[in-house]
């Protein structure tokens, strides 16, 4: 079979649709996770925090998807990036795992007792599902722009070396509250269209201020830390980006600061970076002068413009080894083969706007926003 | 490999798997008996239907949740404890779960919200178009998984490639339209509608016992008897057993099912009792049907099918090929452009899995003893006491079921549902279909021994490098997750079982001095 585009160019798109799987994730079920991470703190009664839960209960199971379906999409096309990083971050990945169980269960089975303990129980069940994931996703990302203790032996066969602790550097720790910050800045943005005013509206605006002040410090912060910290690599001799995916074959090195490379070579990329610091600043506006759709719409841009600084800044690395840079993962050496990436790829342009447009419509006929009656009446609400 | 480590992964698979597939056939048959109730709604219009539809609904959504929550960490399990497996057939084995996720899974969870809030902002033949959808999301999702599984017992449309040290995908229709896959499909979601049918089946009858809910229970044991007759029928008729000729373990777990020592005359006999004897590779007290394991395994009276000494046999051989096809693959490490390596590999590339079996008896297979190569021929013998039992116990409950939903049809009209014997055979088979399911996925899982795929990658291999204390923690982890879960989840079950299907809206609060209005609360116009 012919396939009209070569390996390089696919093996970029599909870096690119691993990137936009991310933050659709992050767009959609990132305000479920800020919600449920705010649950303890933003309804003082059981009627208040049922309207945050309703806001976001239709939803979640959706949203959850880009999830399961970014891990899915890893595994098909970029199957070391999977094979390493699920086994490296084996722990965390567990602590991730069986908070995103316990959420959707919170979502469901709260509501099925009236008895105060056992909701007050399924709230903090909620907060941990919120509150977990964010943190951990950080902190994954913080040891990725760091480098990863693995190595691949000649059988490609991958060996870690670290250990869950090790995880939680400081640098890790502070991605790991931007990332924090971050969601819980767009679930409170997510959290004011969607609610009737009222003191529960007022408390998302605040928790959102100050998580969007706090965004804008936190990633100013990292970003300072990664052009001075000795972070980064680079590949060194001939790179063939069409070449077989088998990391030995090809020479990487640590190379301090060199994650600033790619702004140098196309000034144009620092855009992300600039959109990461201005959404927490728009959102902030936005809370400011009550218009909640800016405030939804800041918080989203920031989250598109924070994730993707992560990935602009590393490519082509995609996992990078701190005791071993040769067996590091790029884009031209950790993907599937060509043929596969595009059957997926053709797979992708098929169903991906038919799952956007649905979920839009599903959306659209549950517009509208939350309130108290709605809360007290309606049969289905959790 | 440290085998501990890898015996404690496969435990820990097992128990997830077993776990996430208690929820799944429920999923998968009681979203079509909704859509079934909900026709019945849209096209009577009667009241009662939309009772019994909302009814099985929230069962169906005490269940869905803990299905969608488990099955994540089936999608991440690969990567966390078979990295090498995902990295070895990621190639191929990464597509359908993604495929799943995007084709499937998004059109189940996004509808299945909206299936629970919709009913007042949706006509009711668009509510019906969305129950539909989740039903067909969640049955395609099978059908994508069962395309992965169907690769990993034959594994089609794919070479080794010794550049990336790796399968790659060569067909990927032949691995859409897999046989096995196919066969293990239609058996899987037929199995998940037995499971519903007698859920909505033994629930009613508990209901007409006690005389409580009786027009919702008469009418739901309708719609579940004839869908679970057809569904028991389509089950067993349809079994995955076509797919028995087409690989040498598919062969050998066929064997290993019959107990079937060596080689039999054409056409083969059922055995459906004995007791195999592993020391004397005998089977005590057995009882035979003539002809029928031919017939049904080779579809013909002539094909033979072969017994467990003669398969060992035959892997004795790949495995003497497969060691020349390790030694090119480890010149080729050295020396990628060797011409002469690269020959020797694709002549025997066929057996190249079968010379990794050596290495859980010896470092490099290249070094292995005559003594070595029997003992890892041997090792691809299942265990068979195991998979005889298990088999016949699945199909004699496959057997079982037609008969109960052939009852249950029959008294649907003669008796009305009010024989008081029936109703109590209904309730006290609840657990069966769970029964012959977990069974039938042991059988499928544990005939594949000591594969991870059928010939290509061995399970030892295919497990992560991870320590005893990792898994441990993960393991206990889960236990007490899934544990504490499943006693919340069948606690709600009861509970909401008890209550029925009333139907009660909460009165609007009447106003007071503490209403929310005085608390800042205002109605806001839509932006």
């Amino acid at each position: 079979m012919e396939i009209p585009l070569d390996y390089e160019t696919l093996r970029v798109i599909w870096w690119g649709l691993m990137g936009t799987l991310l933050i659709g994730f992050a767009l959609t079920d990132g305000y479920d996770l800020g919600v449920a991470a705010l649950m303890p703190f933003i309804g003082k009664t059981d009627e208040e925090r049922r309207m945050a839960i309703n806001a976001i209960a239709p939803h979640w199971e959706g949203h959850q998807v880009w999830f399961i379906l970014g891990g899915g999409a890893i595994f098909a096309a970029w199957p070391f990036v999977y094979a390493v990083s699920f086994s490296g971050f084996y722990l965390a990945m567990f602590l991730v795992l069986a908070a995103l169980i316990l959420r959707p269960v919170a979502f469901k089975y709260r509501s099925k007792h009236a008895d105060p303990a056992w909701r007050a129980r399924w709230d903090w069940a909620l907060f941990i599902g919120g509150f977990v994931p964010a943190l951990v996703f950080g902190v994954a990302v913080g040891n990725v722009l760091q480098g990863v203790p693995f190595r691949l032996d000649s059988d490609l066969r991958s060996f870690y070396e670290g250990s869950l602790i090790g995880l939680f550097s400081p640098f890790a720790v502070m991605a790991g509250l931007l990332s924090l910050a971050m969601i819980v800045m767009h679930g409170a943005g997510f959290l004011s269209v969607k609610i009737e005013q009222g003191p529960v509206l007022e408390r998302a605006r605040r928790i959102g201020s100050i998580a969007a002040i706090a965004s804008v410090i936190l990633f100013a912060a990292g970003g300072l830390w990664v052009a001075n910290g000795a972070m980064g690599f680079r590949l060194e001799g001939a790179v063939d980006p069409s070449g077989p995916s088998n990391p030995l074959l090809v020479k990487a090195v640590a190379a301090p600061g060199a994650w600033l490379d790619n702004y140098a070579r196309h000034p144009l990329l620092a855009l992300a970076p600039l959109l990461g610091l201005a959404g927490p600043l728009l959102a902030l506006v936005g809370i400011r002068s009550r218009n909640h759709v800016l405030n939804l719409a800041g918080s989203s841009l920031a989250t598109v413009g924070i994730i993707a600084t992560v990935g602009l800044s590393m490519f082509p690395f995609i996992l990078p080894s701190s005791i071993d840079p040769q067996s590091s993962l790029t884009a031209w050496n950790a993907s599937s083969s060509h043929l596969t990436l595009w059957i997926m790829l053709l797979v992708t342009l098929i169903f991906l706007p038919i799952v956007l447009a649905y979920t839009a419509w599903v959306m659209k006929v549950l517009f509208g926003r939350i309130g108290l009656r709605d809360v007290r009446t309606n049969p289905d609400f959790y | 490999m440290d085998m501990a480590v890898v015996e404690l992964g496969r435990l820990q698979f097992a128990l997830t798997a077993m776990y996430h597939f208690l929820f799944v056939p429920l999923t998968l048959g009681l979203s079509f008996l909704l859509v079934i109730m909900e026709s019945i709604y849209v096209m009577t219009g009667r009241e009662i239907w939309r009772t019994i539809t909302r009814f099985w609904g929230k069962l169906f959504g005490i269940n869905f949740v803990l299905g969608v929550a488990t099955g994540i960490t089936m999608e991440f399990e690969f990567g966390t404890n078979w990295a090498y497996y995902a990295h070895y057939v990621g190639d191929i084995f990464g597509a359908p779960l993604a495929i799943e996720g995007l084709m499937a899974f998004f059109l189940e969870a996004t509808f299945v919200g909206l299936m629970f809030f919709g009913w007042d902002r949706l006509s009711k033949v668009a509510h019906l178009a969305v129950t539909f959808l989740v039903a067909l999301g969640s049955n395609l999702s099978a059908l994508w998984i069962l395309i992965a599984n169907g690769w990993m017992q034959n594994p089609v449309g794919a070479r080794f490639n010794p550049e990336t040290m790796r399968m790659e995908v060569t067909d990927f229709y032949s691995v859409l339209f897999n046989p096995v896959a196919q066969a293990k499909f239609v058996h899987t979601v037929s199995a998940g509608y037995v499971a519903a049918s007698v859920f909505v089946m033994g629930v009613s009858a508990w209901y007409l016992l006690k005389g409580k809910w009786t027009n919702v229970a008469r009418r739901s044991m309708m719609v579940a008897s004839a869908f679970g007759l057809a569904a028991s029928l389509s089950v067993v008729v349809l079994g995955d057993e076509s797919g028995y000729a087409l690989t040498d373990n598919q062969k050998m777990k066929l064997a290993a099912i019959e107990a079937m020592w060596h080689t039999e005359e054409a056409p083969a006999g059922l055995s459906i009792f004995g007791i195999p004897d592993l020391e004397a590779q005998k089977t005590h007290y057995e009882v035979k049907i003539p002809y029928v394991l031919g017939l049904i395994s080779t579809r013909s009276l002539t094909g033979e099918v072969m017994g467990i000494n003669e398969l060992v046999l035959k892997a004795d051989e790949r495995i003497r090929s497969g060691i020349i096809a390790y030694d090119a693959v480890e010149k080729l490490k050295v020396n990628r452009t060797d011409m002469a390596a690269r020959e020797q590999f694709e002549r025997h590339k066929a057996d190249l899995g079968y010379a990794m079996l050596l290495k859980r008896h010896v470092a490099d297979p290249r070094a292995a003893t005559d003594q070595q190569i029997m003992q890892a021929a041997k090792d691809t013998i299942p265990n068979v006491p195991v998979m005889f039992w298990l088999f016949r116990i699945m199909a004699g409950l496959g057997f079982f079921f037609i008969a109960f939903f052939a009852m249950a049809f029959w008294c649907a009209s003669a008796c009305q549902f009010n024989k008081r014997w029936f109703l109590k055979i209904a309730v006290a088979i609840m657990p069966l279909p769970w029964i012959a399911i977990e069974f039938g996925w042991m059988l499928a899982e544990i005939g594949r021994q000591p594969w991870a795929v059928e010939g290509v990658l061995p399970t030892f291999l295919a497990a992560s490098s991870l320590t005893m204390g990792q898994i441990w923690a993960t393991i206990i982890g889960f236990t007490l997750l899934y544990g504490a879960l499943a006693l919340i989840e069948v606690r709600l079950m009861i509970a909401m079982i008890r209550k029925g299907p009333v139907e009660h809206h909460e009165p609007a609060p009447a106003a007071s001095g503490s209403s929310y209005a005085d608390r800042g609360y205002t109605a806001m116009p839509a932006e």
